[in-house]
């Protein structure tokens, strides 16, 4: 068996080498059936369906009957394994879909998300992963719980993991849904949202029920090399196609100036809130456009003023935090065979997620240049507004209400500002936009149905592993069977997933607003009881609980108070108005910064009122922070 | 107690740390309170705060995680607290 598993690590890059050559085949054959004439849905399914079917069949082929496995994947992933692993793991519908389109409308304010999303491994690295690796747990409350001693510290921490893990869930099956429902429609068999919601459950759970952690781990790996496939070759393509730069990253740099002498041309206006309602597109109380969006900001400007300074570094402070709190990365850090390598991983994933990150603002640029610049066969800015209603792709995501055009002027001439679109729409549509066959357009859903599913994944398998784990074998059950607590955690999985599907289907907010509240009620809660529990002794079991208690409270009562500027959600928020906060724009986005605050200043001062920890607790925080020797929990 | 060695170990392991969050707490907050200005400038033909938020700091934080583990690593070796050559636990 332990000769089996390690020629099985041995093997591992010629098995994804062979992966990754059979999925590019896959896209030629596809391209050559295309040419033959396969139509553009059939691709689309081929490309969904296949994918999804090697998901499933990896989640079969690494199911386990052993805790070890099913918790840790056996603690023997390598370095740069674990590292794809934890960038799928990372990279939600959010990044794949939404990212470059909140990049193209948003411009520099909306990139505080890019660094945001990127900083916190920094932290992850040097304050959390090694020292978790090095305790041996197998979930993020299990170290609480060690380190702190007593069943209501575990207890609080579950329940951040919780509310911070489900609150991104269902943003994720969203868009598993979303994807799945588009691929599988047919004129002649519609499928409704909420079918591709369970549909895309399903594949998830087919992923982690049988195997846990083992079978996640490889699935996220495979879907990691379909992501950025999928993402990268549309920009490649993009820019070889129009002599963009034979490598786009460094060499947009004309393209960049060029947009900005468009915009200048064409010039940016911003709608007034009457002008808004009048065309009938939803906007929030200030005239913001809310769902379909036209392009108000300079594509590479940065706006003066402290104002924006401020709003871009709390944001960017908050998903940062936010990264090196979240309980489904942290546990990723768990499975590699050393503290050294733990270590290392980070810095492995942080390459393999800055591979998408560093091309998400390239293909807005690129996506953008090919609608706006005249000289390019694709443009549609400045030209007639019937001509333009007759392009295929326009047709289409017209007809589904993805994109809209409104004649302001009533010149027959299609102006910058007169040009609606979804956010989510930029990334999916870019191939059509820029005349690309339609099999690029089958392989980026394929990507990012690969990007919301593996981080579904990831998130339901941590929330089942903290009930399982924490709640039912070390406080209700501690002399449960190992074939128990597996039971246990694979109906948690099934009960989980579909409560978030459940969820998904009232469509509560945009794919991005409930992601980013996801890392302010992880950081809120939990980074300062993690961080301390390292790296103060002084920490102690009432100080941590205050410091979780009052940090997720003073979080959620300030998200409640500041209000959310889009009526979707007064369902959840009651009838709290939404406050114009322009003193010091601590917006709904950022209400971590005001949780995470009071949990920092509740839990120092509790411990300092509080008796220190037992001498016992002292020796283990110093066994925690060298790498050498037994992990902590078990050598106890 | 912690050991004579031990606690030197975490005195060299947290100077790494604060040398690290000073350089992290640089590119991911100081050159955004400076980005207007930086935006007058030009790096590989972008607009240098363009060109920070979009990639500049995202590579520097890329590069400084690999250089902090490799001195972390470094450290560990010096006071044999090091578990490279460990398979398994």
């Amino acid at each position: 068996m332990a000769k089996t598993s390690k020629q099985f690590i041995q093997d591992l890059p010629k098995i994804y080498g062979t992966y990754t050559g059979g999925f590019l085949l896959f896209i030629i054959l596809m391209g050559i059936a295309e040419k033959m004439g396969l139509s553009g849905r059939n691709i689309g399914l081929a490309f969904v369906g296949f994918t999804i079917l090697i998901y499933a069949l990896i989640g079969w082929i690494s199911r386990t009957t052993d805790v070890d496995e099913y918790y840790l994947a056996g603690k023997k992933v390598p370095t740069v394994f674990n590292g794809m692993a934890t960038a799928a793991d990372w990279m939600s519908g959010a990044s794949f879909v939404a990212m470059a389109g909140g990049i193209y409308f948003g411009g520099y304010t909306y990139m505080a998300f890019l660094i945001g999303w990127t900083g916190g491994y920094v932290l992850v690295s040097t304050l959390l992963a090694p020292y978790l690796r090095k305790f041996g747990c197998y979930t993020v409350p299990d170290f609480i719980g060690a380190r702190y001693g007593g069943n209501l510290a575990r207890f609080c921490a579950v329940l951040i993991l919780l509310i911070a893990s489900f609150t991104y869930v269902t943003a994720q099956i969203t868009a598993t849904g979303s994807i799945a429902q588009k691929a599988l429609s047919t004129p002649a068999f519609p499928v409704s949202f909420e079918f591709g919601c369970w549909t895309g459950l399903i594949t998830i759970l087919l992923c982690s029920m049988l195997g846990g952690m083992r079978s996640v781990t490889w699935s996220q790996v495979a879907q990691y090399i379909v992501l950025i496939i999928a993402y990268l070759i549309p920009i490649f393509w993009i820019s070889w196609k129009y002599n963009f730069g034979v490598f786009p990253h460094v060499m947009l740099g004309d393209e960049v100036t060029r947009l900005a002498a468009l915009e200048q041309q064409y010039g940016l206006t911003k709608h007034t809130k009457d002008v808004m309602d009048a065309a009938k597109i939803p906007s929030d109380a200030l005239g913001n456009a809310t769902s379909l969006k036209y392009i108000v900001s300079g594509h590479s400007a940065v706006p003066a003023g402290h104002e924006v300074a401020w709003r871009y570094i709390s944001l960017a402070i908050c998903m940062m935090v936010g990264t090196a709190s979240l309980p489904h990365i942290l546990m990723r850090y768990f499975t590699t065979p050393t503290v050294t390598s733990a270590r290392r991983s980070v810095g492995w994933s942080l390459f393999f997620i800055g591979l998408l990150y560093l091309s998400a603002p390239m293909l807005a640029t690129v996506s953008k240049i090919s609608l706006m610049d005249p000289n390019l066969p694709t443009a549609i800015i400045g030209k007639k507004i019937s001509d333009v209603m007759a392009i295929e792709w326009v047709k289409n995501w017209v007809a589904v209400g993805q994109v809209k055009i409104v004649d302001f002027n009533n010149d027959g001439i299609l102006q910058l500002s007169e040009w609606f679109m979804n956010e989510d729409v930029v990334v999916l549509a870019t191939p059509e936009i820029a005349g690309l066959p339609y099999v690029i357009s089958g392989l980026v859903a394929a990507g990012g149905l690969a990007a919301a599913m593996s981080t579904a994944d990831g998130l339901i398998l941590a929330m089942a592993n903290a009930i399982s784990h924490d709640v039912y074998y070390k406080m209700i059950d501690p002399k449960a069977s190992v074939k128990q607590r597996l039971i246990v955690a694979r109906v948690l999985l099934v009960v989980l997933g579909s409560l978030a599907a459940i969820m998904a289907s009232f469509r509560l907010t945009g794919i991005l607003g409930a992601v980013a509240w996801a890392f302010d009620f992880a950081m809120s809660g939990l980074f300062f009881p993690l961080v301390l529990g390292v790296w103060w002794k002084r920490a102690t079991r009432t100080g941590a609980i205050a410091g979780m208690l009052c940090g997720l409270i003073a979080g959620t009562a300030y998200l409640v108070w500041v209000g959310v500027p889009n009526k979707d959600i007064t369902f959840f928020m009651g009838a709290t108005p939404w406050k114009d906060i322009h003193w010091i724009f601590v917006d709904n986005l950022r209400f971590g910064i005001p949780g995470a605050l009071v949990s920092l200043i509740a839990m120092v001062t509790v411990s300092l009122i509080t008796k220190p920890e037992s001498k016992a607790v002292m020796d283990m925080v110093d066994e925690v922070r060298i790498a050498s020797g037994k992990t902590v929990l078990r050598g106890a | 107690m912690a050991t004579p060695k031990q606690e030197a170990h975490w005195q060299k392991t947290k100077g790494l740390m604060f040398i690290t969050l000073a350089i992290w707490f640089f590119f991911s907050t100081v050159v955004f309170m400076f980005a207007a200005d930086l935006n007058t400038a030009s790096f590989l033909g972008y607009k240098l705060g363009y060109y920070m938020t979009a990639q500049g700091s995202m590579l520097a934080f890329i590069i400084l995680i690999f250089w902090s583990n490799n001195r972390q690593e470094k450290i560990d070796r010096e006071f044999g607290f090091s578990d490279e050559d460990r398979e398994e636990d």
